[in-house]
């Protein structure tokens, strides 16, 4: 059929993960499926949702809408902009129980004009994350779940698991005040890819990978007699 | 579409009302009195009272003369006026256009209605069936005005319908009273020998103005059909609103969808071809017993797809009770908008917010859970930063400013500020440590103060020093110091937010 066709949604999708990217099949951030973040304490919940949010921020440059669908009210919208995500383009669902929250999620992840969704739950149940799956299957929405202080940590059909953790900052040696975000990438498990570990930074609307760890100052041992 | 008009006129409101109340009172003559200079005056009397000669303006005791054994009550102030309006509500099933006609009729604006019931004759049978069942005596008329119609039922012999035009010859053989003027006119009148409307009606207006006023020659035209005369209706007809009114009372689910269906099909048809989308709506079924069940439903952005709209009824289709049935639904379109031009559907993946399908999935979500739980925010011109931030009207108003990136912000805010215990070396100083839920936090790294001070005009209360700060596991958190550091008094330090 002759004429105009319409670019897959998803295509050509760099979000900006450089090295990460090798971990992925095809060397691209798998987006139309639903990950999986684990976290245990608010302030890696913090770092998780700037992870996500970094990677949103490249998806939504021009047109695009976020559903964000929570339990807790404590999201702040305007610390949105600063990782690149204009926080009016986000829809914001308040619910109370988990049940409704998946119903929300699922509903959501099957609605084909949206960009991503982001769905804070307690604990996400092999069951929840197959339906959530085959839900995106069609509309290839990407989906990012938060499991917040999980019980147990279950098996999931999702497509990766990952596990973010704060890291020190780090400055230029005698310089004042607090450095850029600096985050350990923990990727668990990922289909069709190989897991790994990384350390990001969010500087200037990027990320950027650092080489080295903060060392830990070892005083030269002393010796005796 | 010429006008027709009804007039209801009922003969014993009041007492037929106290028969309903106590049925055992429709045998006995019983009035309702209250006291005027000094005397009771009967202010009702019921039907078999009347026969005997009591009326309206008797006093008690000339009553009581004339039936020895005569049941007296106390009038109730207001209660022609509110029966009337309840009475009005009830006939809403026959025609929207309903008013009352104090002391104790109704009117009804009927253009159209009747052949529904197929007929005018079947529509005024069946309305004084209605009546007499619930046990109010009428005698109703149907004319072209509204004053030949009133004219008709309190004068004329019988229950009457004057065909279209022909109501000057029907109100030709009435008394002068019938045109609904002052009493002294109509004295006027007797005393002329001007008794019958047909002595003076080809009289020259000049003259009978001359000798009775204005008043009588406007009363007239109004009856003859010459000037216009509307009602004022109880309910004003709302402008978006269909009605299908049912032959057999409905009690089953289905017959309530297929209803709702019919209905929304003719009110989307129309609004599409306005370019008009409806935002809110209620669906209302009246039952035969008299009450009234509604659903409602509100939408994110004006629209006219009945699938869509179906599906947020359904929600909500199960909560009417139809009882022992349903004889009309209507559907009201409360509120309407323009449509927003439609993007085409080649274009449409990237269209952002303005999204068809995105607006139906909120609508769904919405009612299921509740509105209120879907905000979307927009910045808001403030520093205090629980207010730096707005809930937007709807999910496409535009940003009126941008947001502020020059400070950092934490990306998790605590819904409230929660006290710690801090040890802080010089005022003005970030901390050192602080103590959160238990655990102790080392501090490294700090950025700050940034001090806030709450806007005077919304908010009485202490600035607030904000401090940025890392610890030595590389959690970063918000943290503020209420008020001036005093070496007098001591000064409460809380943890706001955690930063990414």
């Amino acid at each position: 059929m002759q004429g105009y066709k319409t670019a897959p949604k998803n295509a050509a999708a760099d979000v900006g993960l450089g090295d990460i990217n090798t971990a992925f099949p095809n060397a691209v951030f798998p987006l139309g499926a639903v990950h999986d973040f684990i976290t245990t304490t608010p302030e890696d919940k913090a770092a998780s949702l700037g992870f996500i949010s970094g990677i949103l921020s490249s998806r939504l440059k021009n047109n695009g809408a976020v559903i964000w669908i929570s339990a807790s009210g404590t999201i702040f919208p305007p610390a949105l902009k600063s990782f690149g995500i204009a926080a009016d383009k986000i829809i914001f669902i308040r619910l109370g129980k988990e049940k409704e929250i998946l119903w929300a999620t699922e509903e959501a992840l099957k609605c084909e004009g949206l960009t991503a969704v982001i769905c804070e739950i307690k604990e996400l149940s092999f069951l929840a994350s197959r339906r959530l799956q085959l839900a995106v299957e069609k509309s290839q929405v990407t989906g990012f779940i938060l499991q917040c202080s999980p019980r147990v940590i279950n098996p999931t059909a999702c497509i990766s698991r990952w596990k973010i953790k704060v890291l020190p900052t780090g400055l230029i040696a005698g310089m004042p005040g607090v450095g850029f975000p600096r985050w350990h990438v923990h990727l668990l498990k990922i289909r069709n890819g190989r897991p790994g570990n990384w350390q990001l930074e969010w500087v200037a609307g990027r990320f950027r990978h650092i080489t080295s760890v903060p060392a830990i100052v070892v005083l030269p041992q002393k010796k005796t007699g | 579409m010429p006008k027709r008009f009804m007039s209801i006129c009922f003969l014993h409101l009041q007492t037929d009302w106290f028969i309903r109340r106590q049925p055992a009172l429709a045998a006995t003559s019983f009035v309702l009195a209250a006291p005027d200079h000094g005397r009771m005056v009967i202010s009702a009397a019921s039907a078999s009272a009347q026969i005997h000669g009591i009326s309206r303006g008797t006093t008690v005791a000339d009553a009581r003369a004339i039936i020895p054994d005569l049941a007296v009550f106390d009038d109730i102030p207001g209660l022609s006026t509110r029966l009337l309006t309840n009475l009005a509500q009830w006939c809403i099933r026959f025609t929207p256009s309903v008013a009352i006609d104090p002391p104790n009729g109704l009117l009804l604006d009927i253009s159209g209605c009747a052949h529904l019931w197929g007929g005018e004759k079947n529509y005024m049978t069946e309305i004084q069936t209605r009546f007499k069942n619930f046990g109010y005596h009428i005698s109703i008329a149907i004319a072209d005005t509204i004053g030949a119609a009133w004219a008709a039922c309190r004068f004329a012999k019988d229950n009457d319908i004057i065909e279209p035009g022909l109501q000057t010859a029907a109100l030709l053989s009435l008394p002068a009273a019938a045109l609904r003027i002052d009493a002294a006119i109509t004295e006027r009148l007797e005393k002329l020998g001007l008794r019958q409307i047909s002595s003076f009606i080809n009289m020259p207006r000049p003259s009978l103005r001359r000798r009775f006023g204005q008043q009588l020659l406007q009363q007239l035209d109004k009856a003859l059909g010459h000037t216009e005369e509307i009602i004022i209706p109880l309910i004003p007809p709302e402008p978006y609103q269909e009605r299908l009114p049912c032959l057999e009372p409905i009690v089953t689910a289905k017959g309530i969808e297929i209803a709702l269906e019919r209905l929304l099909e003719t009110l989307c048809l129309r609004l599409q071809q306005e370019e008009k989308g409806l935002r809110h709506a209620i669906f209302s079924c009246y039952r035969i017993d008299g009450k009234i069940e509604k659903i409602e439903i509100g939408t994110n952005r004006p629209g006219c797809n009945i699938k869509h709209l179906f599906k947020l009824f359904e929600i909500k289709i199960d909560s009417i009770e139809p009882a022992l049935g349903i004889e009309l639904f209507t559907l009201v379109a409360l509120q309407v908008e323009a449509l927003p031009t439609q993007q085409e559907k080649l274009w449409g993946e990237n269209c952002g917010l303005n999204n068809n399908d995105l607006s139906e999935l909120l609508d769904r979500i919405g009612g299921k859970i509740g509105g209120n739980n879907i905000q979307r925010y927009v910045p808001d011109e403030h520093y205090w930063p629980e207010r730096s931030f707005k809930s937007a009207s709807s999910i496409y108003e535009p940003l009126q400013t941008a947001w502020k990136i020059d400070r950092p912000r934490p990306l998790q805010l605590l819904p409230k500020p929660e006290p710690i215990e801090v040890t802080a070396p010089i005022p003005d100083y970030p901390p050192m440590n602080f103590r959160h839920k238990g655990v102790l936090h080392k501090i490294i790294k700090a950025d700050g103060p940034e001090r806030i001070e709450p806007e005077w005009w919304l908010q009485e209360g202490q600035h607030r020093d904000y401090y940025y700060v890392e610890d030595e596991e590389g959690q970063r958190y918000w943290l503020f110091r209420l008020g001036h550091y005093d070496a007098t008094i001591s000064y409460q330090w809380f943890i706001h937010g955690f930063f990414a």
